[in-house]
């Protein structure tokens, strides 16, 4: 008796599994929507990132740092009068899988996406949202595939040919280096479209690239090669579009090999002072691209900062930056539209591809972000190094 | 009536299932009671479904582990968007799209092929080993290939974009680690489940035909096979193709749903490969349309737990761990077995209360 207890309790427990997440899915009720929509009409924000797996630490500070934000502009009123309410979605940093919650957050009513954060997931969603009339706007997918072809994506985060070719002209121009070592990783879309840029400018204005050294996603543990190679070529400024993560590790593995060139790296860099278990003093020097110092001493910058850390622990990077300064983007639009969320996807989306394009706005990312009809953002990439542990304007 | 065995019954009712299924998911999609989530996901089931039946097809009758049949995928997927992406402007849709089915089957077949002609010559594990190498590989490759077109014709590179010299009006078709990006959208729910079904059809049909009886024998004891005299390596062969051709239709079907299609782990890689075995272990290994059910089941429910945030994909991993034990451990079978609980004495009970009414 006990048995057949215990087995028809295990069939029940597996069959309620499957069927809570039904319920779930089909109504509003998913539990990480934010703000009480009990009858009461709202703004509704829908957000895609990798929250889960390899890529997860940048997908959780967009979605913190958007949450942040949808909760001071709820303080303060809300849009028009209107609250938000912010859903997020994981994404595992998949295409087919940010589909999916990209169909989930549709399900649950969303009129607005800010996401999604990596951008082979964003390609893929943007197509969506095209066919569907949802109004993108993406925290940190830099890639020109995001935006091509598509009118109602916008990015807040400088594209990658910015970047690569921004980075180019600024070492040319200040002679950091004539022989360029480079290394990228080569399955990642970001760090190989950064990487094409840079050697397109680099051939323009007259660089030299002595060795182009590329590593994957699945063997980023180890650079001596790579670093080795560099410097048997003899190259003198080592260009490194990547994320901080394995910059950590270059750094400390050239210092090691006493290997020591000027380090470039670009946005990805961010972040980098504030790795675990890494001596902070082989950073020193290495220029980095950021349009976000989480040190900065203005007000906006202070209070989102220490929200942050207040509420989640650990500093937002520039991403985080980006997202929060995403939601307050939106409200600008959408007030000098002048909509409400009665409105129809379709409307909200035709509106603010029109009012985006009008905003000027001053954020913790940029002064004067301006976007234009391709769905770029005017902001330029600006150079920073880093000196006594902690980032300093070049210019 | 002719009467049919036992199988061939079973086929019949699971295609039967199959289409109530998409004529009660039409129905729902007509007017508007179908969730976007589950409109989104059926080509994705579908086309991990048809990988999963090609998988089980090699574990179950062919008796062979194989780690890399998202890499036969992988090979189907690029090579079919390659085409489609290449005459987008040339052919029309439903031809181009046809041609495409059959570059990405044939591709995946020959790649299987290539592959099989010296490891099943070998007996023991080695095909797990150089298919896991395969969709490693294939991975790796697609990650560094930049293939573009200009007025002067097709430009390959294994270096980066720049490489190629193109034109300024120049196309860059595949894009490295950036993929193939704006594949034209063709997959639909009618087409995946035609395919799906004529899978079905085949399989079943090849592994009781004569090659299938081989097949079968072969797996079960490879001496005496060989001792009355049966080809070996030819009856492996053609069974190890024919499943590396359904993983590449299911490639197909997934790269035509999709708008930007690039190689990682998680969607062609190791893990995929994993995720693939696992439906089929679970569906049961040498049963298709447990394949099926298994796959469906198992892609829908990591979007049925969204709701849970964070904690989704540990739930997901421990229903994982709990439908196996359910399905297989030992002691819970005969739990099942004495309760009345196991999948045959729940439908007889099932067929004994049709036969009462």
């Amino acid at each position: 008796m006990k048995k057949k207890i215990l087995s028809m309790g295990l069939c029940a427990a597996l069959t309620a599994s499957l069927f809570a997440g039904c319920g779930a899915n089909g109504g509003a009720a998913t539990s990480t929507e934010t703000v009480d929509t009990s009858g009461e009409l709202t703004w509704r924000l829908g957000g895609i990132g990798p929250i889960t797996g390899g890529a997860a630490q940048y997908g959780q500070g967009v979605m913190n740092a958007i949450q942040i934000a949808v909760d001071e502009v709820n303080e303060a009123g809300g849009i028009n009068g209107y609250k938000v309410s912010f859903n997020f979605q994981d994404d595992e940093t998949d295409p087919q899988k940010a589909v999916n919650a990209y169909n989930t957050l549709k399900d649950w009513g969303m009129q607005i996406l800010e996401g999604t954060v990596t951008s082979g997931a964003c390609a893929a969603v943007s197509a969506e949202t095209y066919n569907d009339r949802i109004f993108q706007l993406t925290p940190s997918a830099s890639s020109t595939s995001v935006t091509e072809g598509h009118d109602n994506t916008f990015q807040i985060c400088f594209s990658d040919p910015n970047q690569g070719t921004v980075s180019a002209d600024y070492i040319a121009e200040n002679s950091l280096g004539t022989k360029i070592g480079i290394i990228y990783d080569s399955s990642d879309p970001y760090s190989s479209g950064v990487y094409q840029n840079f050697a397109k400018e680099a051939a323009n204005v007259g660089l030299e690239i002595v060795a182009t050294e590329a590593f994957t996603a699945d063997n980023k543990t180890d650079f001596s090669t790579q670093l080795q190679k560099c410097k048997d070529a003899g190259a003198d400024l080592l260009f490194l579009p990547f994320y901080y993560q394995e910059g950590s590790v270059v750094l400390k593995q050239a210092h090691d090999m006493s290997y020591a060139p000027i380090m470039f790296g670009v946005d990805g860099f961010d972040g980098l002072l504030g790795v675990k278990d890494f001596d902070v003093s082989l950073a020193e020097g290495v220029y980095l691209l950021t349009p976000f110092a989480a040190d900065a001493t203005d007000d906006a910058t202070k209070n989102f900062v220490t929200k942050y850390e207040e509420q989640f622990g650990g500093t937002p990077n520039q991403f985080a930056a980006d997202a929060y300064d995403g939601v307050y983007i939106l409200k600008e639009a959408l007030e000098s539209a002048g909509l409400t969320p009665e409105a129809s996807n379709e409307e909200i989306c035709e509106a603010l591809i029109g009012a985006i394009q009008n905003v000027n706005y001053n954020g913790l990312t940029g002064e004067g972000m301006t976007w234009n009809e391709k769905g770029e953002v005017s902001k330029s990439p600006k150079a920073v190094i880093i000196e006594n542990g902690g980032y300093v304007s070049v210019e | 009536m002719k009467k049919l065995n036992g199988s061939t019954r079973k086929l019949i009712s699971s295609i039967a299932i199959i289409v109530v299924l998409y004529l009660v998911m039409n129905g729902m999609q007509a007017t508007g009671n179908l969730s976007s989530l589950m409109s989104g996901l059926l080509v994705p089931v579908c086309a991990y479904s048809l990988v999963a039946i090609g998988l089980n097809l090699c574990v179950g009758y062919l008796g062979e582990l194989s780690l890399g049949h998202a890499g036969f995928m992988c090979v189907g997927a690029f090579t079919s968007a390659f085409f489609s992406k290449m005459y987008q402007d040339v052919i029309p849709d439903v031809p181009r799209f046809i041609l495409a089915l059959i570059i990405g089957t044939f591709f995946a077949a020959l790649f299987g092929f290539l592959i099989a002609i010296p490891v099943l010559r070998l007996s023991g594990d080695y095909l797990a080993i150089v298919t896991l190498a395969f969709g490693e590989i294939i991975k790796n490759v697609i990650n560094v290939l930049y293939v573009g077109k200009d007025a002067a014709g097709l430009h390959f590179s294994l270096k980066d974009m720049m490489d190629l010299g193109l034109d300024l009006d120049g196309v860059v078709l595949i894009n490295g680690a950036q993929g193939i990006t704006g594949t034209p959208r063709q997959s639909t729910f009618t087409i995946a489940v035609i395919l799906l079904i004529v899978a079905l059809i085949i399989t079943h049909n090849f592994v009781n035909s004569r090659t299938g009886r081989a097949v079968k024998a072969i797996r079960d004891n490879q001496i005496a096979a060989e001792t009355v005299g049966l080809p070996i390596t030819k009856y492996k062969l053609t069974a190890f193709t024919i499943s590396a051709a359904i993983a590449g239709v299911g490639g197909v079907l997934y790269a035509h749903n999709i708008n930007s299609l690039t190689a990682t782990t998680n969607n062609f890689g190791y893990n995929m490969s994993i995720m693939i075995l696992v439906y089929v272990v679970l569906g049961g290994i040498g049963n298709f349309s447990g394949s099926v059910i298994a796959t469906v089941v198992l892609t829908m429910l990591p979007e049925m737990l969204r709701g849970l945030s964070t904690y989704r994909m540990l739930i997901y991993s421990i229903v994982l761990i709990a439908l196996m034990l359910f399905n297989w451990a030992p002691g819970i079978l005969k739990l099942r077995e004495e309760h009345g609980l196991t999948t045959k004495q729940l439908f007889g009970r099932f067929k004994k209360k049709k036969e009462v009414q």
